[in-house]
């Protein structure tokens, strides 16, 4: 085994113990541990890339002396790789970007608590993109859990403590159902790794026993795992956290958080649950159905909100939406376009709520619309980042959300007639239905207004924060010009995911 | 209906307290309850676990008397995935009990529905005040 | 002794009459509830303020919003269906399973065969379930540790009061500290000075015997964080102060961490790249056996002890 193969589980480790280590240190050190840490974990994981990409297959990798289907394990593709290289990249803009911010929301006394919370949020993420394993999936579903409740009520205020315990009970109430899930798969199989429960469980559906148990096993794992991402029904904490919670916090929220579960559901459905029973083909139409739902119903909830934090937030309840409906269409390229909209949903969206604060801070700290008037001239680099982003939200070439949607409208071809041109309406009016929300904002930022109303008093916009957010427009032009080797990758990684 | 619907009693007790924490946790408006109902919720897995370890006329998983037959022991798995789940729960309650106390310094009440209806206030008189500060200044 | 006896009046039997008939407390004088005598009196005042704040005092009357009301009848309409509908779906499933007890189910397999026929020798474990937990799978284990160590830092966050954050706020707590909780019980002292030891050693034996008999490091540090939280009450912050403090949580609570995650890091590395270890299992059933298990039940075991004392001291005060 090369040297190269360690690099996911160093990088797990790495973040682990960059969170043991900085419970010592002061916020200052804890911040520069994390920044070098993340730096590190995107360094280690592009060399996996590179790898993996190199022999085109994935590996497995014991964690520990014993062999599958008694010791853990991580399972290594071009898939997974590229995965946590996009996660990593995308936390540490996403906390470069909101650093500023970090330091004014919360007490200074707590910052090293704070940047507790994202190493292990990147470990925990990173966990779910490797693991084999499917306890250890809980387990880390858990840490993934708290450590969002923990950077959501970092700024301590009123609002945001409704906001945590609205979030705690929706993701506990997914975690529960999904370790009875689990209970119920292990009581079945006999087995908690997931390769030895794919044989277990095609060998029952072959036999055709615990056909029954099986459908249940599949609807609470994946509900579960909906619950906790957001899907349609179950959003409705969506707004709260992401609308209140420090920049930093939202963006890597929005962008990594419910991505992470996502990513472990699509794993489950390619890796372990049975796909070709009438059970899982139900699933995949309730998923559909609830994804278009979600992208109709979220937008309509966008357009009717005033205050652009809440606005942007309802958005990524659509965005989630447009994910499980390319998983719902059961087909590789819907699910290969649902895994690149994830990185690119990651880039826009925390381009976005990066923004807002700039916006915002200019404007009396109001974020209606009839305060935004003419701030995209008294911060010109939070304007130009937020049009990119909702330029990109709505489809514009060029930028990233394009690609996304041309690979959801060109997925859709191939799957059944009825789903195609439900996708494709779907599609049609979703995308119109952005551009009613994020182009009305665009427009709010650039309505013209007098000249004492075009420069900010005593403003000072941090350079970190600058980079960071130019980097995620960069990002967002980089995805959308030069896709195609990234979607290569995903549908080759996708090929051998399984 | 399957045929062990008369045999399963610890699986259906596990299974029904299940429901009932988890409803518990959806509908009662009072955070404590609500924790309560997390607990019941978590446990009743741990009993299905349990229950699914158990074999009749087995001992427990620890070496006795040198004895290293499969055919004597109990199945040590969901022991230590019980393990494992109980850390985790108490984890989880730690952090909801301390949110709990923070919302009722904020609230004075533990009442979630009393707390969203006082927040909705808080925020109206808060848009008001920012708006009557800027009114005068806002471009038109 | 009859009524006419002149001793009668003043004896025993005179005072359970009387106690009876409700004429005479034994108690009166003896055991009546006292104002605090620490607190001067205007410092009384403000505890009483503090006290009267932490009642409800805008509280908004749900009762009078009717839309609220009937929002709150669907849900509780969609809740009951949903339990329905689960509870049915999970009973028809588990009326599906196997036997209770019964031997051939699907997850008595090759994995726990292993577990328990091949644990003693590779990992040196008489419990088998220590064994499984941190050798077998210790990756779950070590994730677990770190469910905790988040848990902590989430608590700490929340609720450490800082001193330079709200000087004010940490008076205020430190007062109703003394206001509310015990003061100088005779009788928690008493029973904490026959526990506290007992607890104590009781939770280091499970700890260190955890891969030997039932037990471990979860167990073991819950019982010592136990005794540390009774000794805490009965004694007060500032006696428990002198040796379980901020800086000894966290060096203790980092440097078990730190241990583990070496410790389980090496056993990874050398595991997955098929190197030999120089860890061996030892002599089944010695203390110093098992491996890398004991150490690893030692670290678990302080960082238990530390969280659920940790906990506490946020729960009630918000500082050490």
């Amino acid at each position: 085994m090369s040297l190269v193969q360690n690099f996911p589980f160093f990088s797990i480790i790495l973040s682990m113990f960059c969170a043991i280590v900085s419970f010592a240190l002061s916020g200052k050190w804890a911040k520069r541990a994390h920044l070098a840490m993340t730096a590190a974990v995107l360094a280690l994981s592009a060399g996996v890339l590179g790898f993996t990409a190199a022999t085109g297959d994935s590996y497995t990798y014991m964690m520990g002396h014993y062999s599958a289907p008694w010791g853990n394990e991580i399972r290594i593709g071009p898939l997974e790789s590229a995965m946590a290289v996009c996660f990593s990249l995308l936390m540490l803009l996403s906390v470069l970007g909101g650093l500023a911010h970090i330091d004014r929301d919360i007490a200074p006394s707590k910052q090293n608590l704070f940047f507790i919370q994202l190493d292990l949020m990147l470990s925990a993420l990173l966990a779910l993109i490797y693991t084999n394993d499917l306890f250890t999936a809980y387990v880390f579903i858990e840490i993934c859990t708290i450590a969002a409740c923990g950077l959501i009520m970092a700024r301590r205020t009123g609002r945001v403590y409704v906001s945590a315990t609205r979030y705690m009970i929706m993701s506990l109430v997914g975690s529960g159902l999904f370790l009875i899930g689990l209970s119920l798969l292990y009581a079945v199989t006999g087995q908690l790794l997931m390769s030895p429960a794919e044989r277990a469980l095609a060998g029952l559906v072959s036999d055709s026993r615990f056909t029954l148990p099986l459908t249940v096993i599949i609807i609470l794992l994946v509900v579960s795992l909906g619950v906790k991402s957001g899907l349609y029904p179950f959003h409705t904490w969506i707004p709260d956290a992401y609308g209140y919670a420090t920049p930093a916090a939202s963006a890597v929220l929005s962008g990594l958080v419910s991505k992470g579960y996502i990513l472990l559901l699509i794993k489950l459905m390619v890796r372990v649950l049975p796909n070709d029973n009438q059970a899982a083909l139900n699933m995949m139409d309730v998923l559909f159905v609830l994804g278009v739902v979600g992208m109709l119903l979220g937008s309509v909830d966008a357009i009717r909100e005033n205050d652009v934090r809440r606005m942007t937030a309802f958005s990524s309840v659509a965005q989630i939406g447009y994910i499980y409906m390319g998983l719902g269409l059961g087909t590789d390229a819907g699910v290969t376009a649902a895994l690149f909209h994830v990185i690119s949903h990651g880039a826009m969206k925390a381009l976005l709520f990066l923004c807002i604060p700039g916006l915002t801070e200019v404007s009396g700290g109001r974020a209606d619309r009839e305060a935004l008037r003419g701030a995209g001239y008294r911060h010109r680099l939070a304007g130009l980042g937020f049009t990119v982003g909702a330029l990109s939200m709505i489809g514009m070439p060029l930028l990233t959300g394009f690609v996304s949607k041309y690979l959801f409208a060109a997925a859709a071809t191939s799957a059944v007639p009825g789903k195609m041109i439900a996708a494709w309406v779907a599609l049609a009016v979703s995308t119109t239905l952005n551009a009613v929300y994020f182009m009305r904002m665009v427009l709010v930022l650039y309505t013209s207004v007098d000249a004492s109303h075009r420069r900010a008093e005593d403003y000072h916009a941090s350079p970190v924060e600058n980079a960071g957010i130019a980097g995620l427009i960069a990002l967002n032009v980089a995805l959308g010009v030069a896709s195609p080797p990234v979607i290569e990758t995903l549908a080759r990684g996708l090929a051998v995911f399984g | 209906m399957g045929s062990s619907i008369l045999t399963n009693f610890e699986e259906i007790a596990s299974v029904l307290l299940f429901v009932i924490g988890m409803i518990d946790l959806l509908v009662q408006p009072n955070l404590v309850k609500k924790i309560i109902g997390l607990d019941i919720m978590d446990s009743a897995v741990y009993l299905f676990l349990a229950a699914k370890g158990y074999i009749a006329g087995r001992a427990a998983p620890i070496v006795t008397d040198g004895i290293l037959d499969a055919a004597h022991y109990i199945n040590p798995i969901p022991a230590g995935l019980v393990l494992t789940g109980i850390v985790v729960s108490v984890s989880v309650s730690a952090v909801m009990m301390a949110l709990t106390i923070c919302l009722y310094r904020e609230y004075h009440t533990l009442n979630l529905d009393e707390i969203m209806m006082l927040l909705r206030r808080r925020e109206a008189d808060e848009t008001l005040r920012l708006s009557g500060r800027n009114g005068e200044g806002t471009p038109s | 002794m009859s009524r006419e006896d002149p001793r009668y009046a003043g004896s025993r039997w005179d005072k359970l009459a009387r106690w009876r008939r409700g004429e005479y407390d034994p108690t009166a004088g003896r055991l009546e509830l006292r104002e605090p005598d620490f607190a001067p009196r205007d410092e009384l005042q403000k505890l009483r303020k503090y006290a009267a704040q932490t009642e409800r005092d805008d509280r908004y009357e749900l009762g009078l919003d009717t839309r609220l009301r009937g929002f709150r009848r669907v849900y509780l309409a969609a809740a009951g269906l949903l339990a329905v509908f689960l509870a049915a779906l999970l009973l028809v499933t588990v009326s599906w399973l196997p036997q209770f007890g019964d031997y051939t189910a699907p997850e008595h397999n090759e994995v726990a065969r292993r577990y328990i026929e091949q644990g003693l020798e590779e990992t040196g474990a008489v419990n088998i379930v220590a064994g499984m937990i941190l050798d077998y799978r210790a990756f779950d284990t070590f994730g677990e540790s770190c469910v905790l160590f988040i848990a902590v830092c989430c608590v700490l966050m929340l609720l450490r009061v800082d001193k330079e954050e709200d000087p004010h706020s940490m008076a205020a707590e430190d007062m109703s500290d003394r206001y509310f909780e015990p003061h100088r019980e005779v009788i928690l002292q008493m029973a904490a000075r026959v526990l506290v030891p007992v607890s104590l050693v009781l939770g280091i034996y499970v700890v260190l015997n955890g891969h030997i008999s039932p037990g471990g490091g979860f167990s073991g540090g819950a019982i010592i964080g136990t005794g540390l939280v009774l000794y805490l009450t009965a004694f007060g912050f500032e006696r428990t102060g002198r040796f379980m403090n901020e800086t000894t949580v966290k060096l203790l609570t980092v440097s078990a961490l730190t241990f583990y995650c070496f410790a389980k890091s090496y056993s990874f590395y050398t595991g997955a790249n098929h190197l030999s270890s120089f860890i061996t299992p030892g002599v089944p059933g010695a203390i110093l056996s098992g491996g890398l298990i004991v150490y690893l039940n030692i670290c678990v075991g302080v960082v238990v002890a530390c969280t659920m004392y940790c906990f506490y001291v946020m729960f009630r005060k918000g500082g050490f």
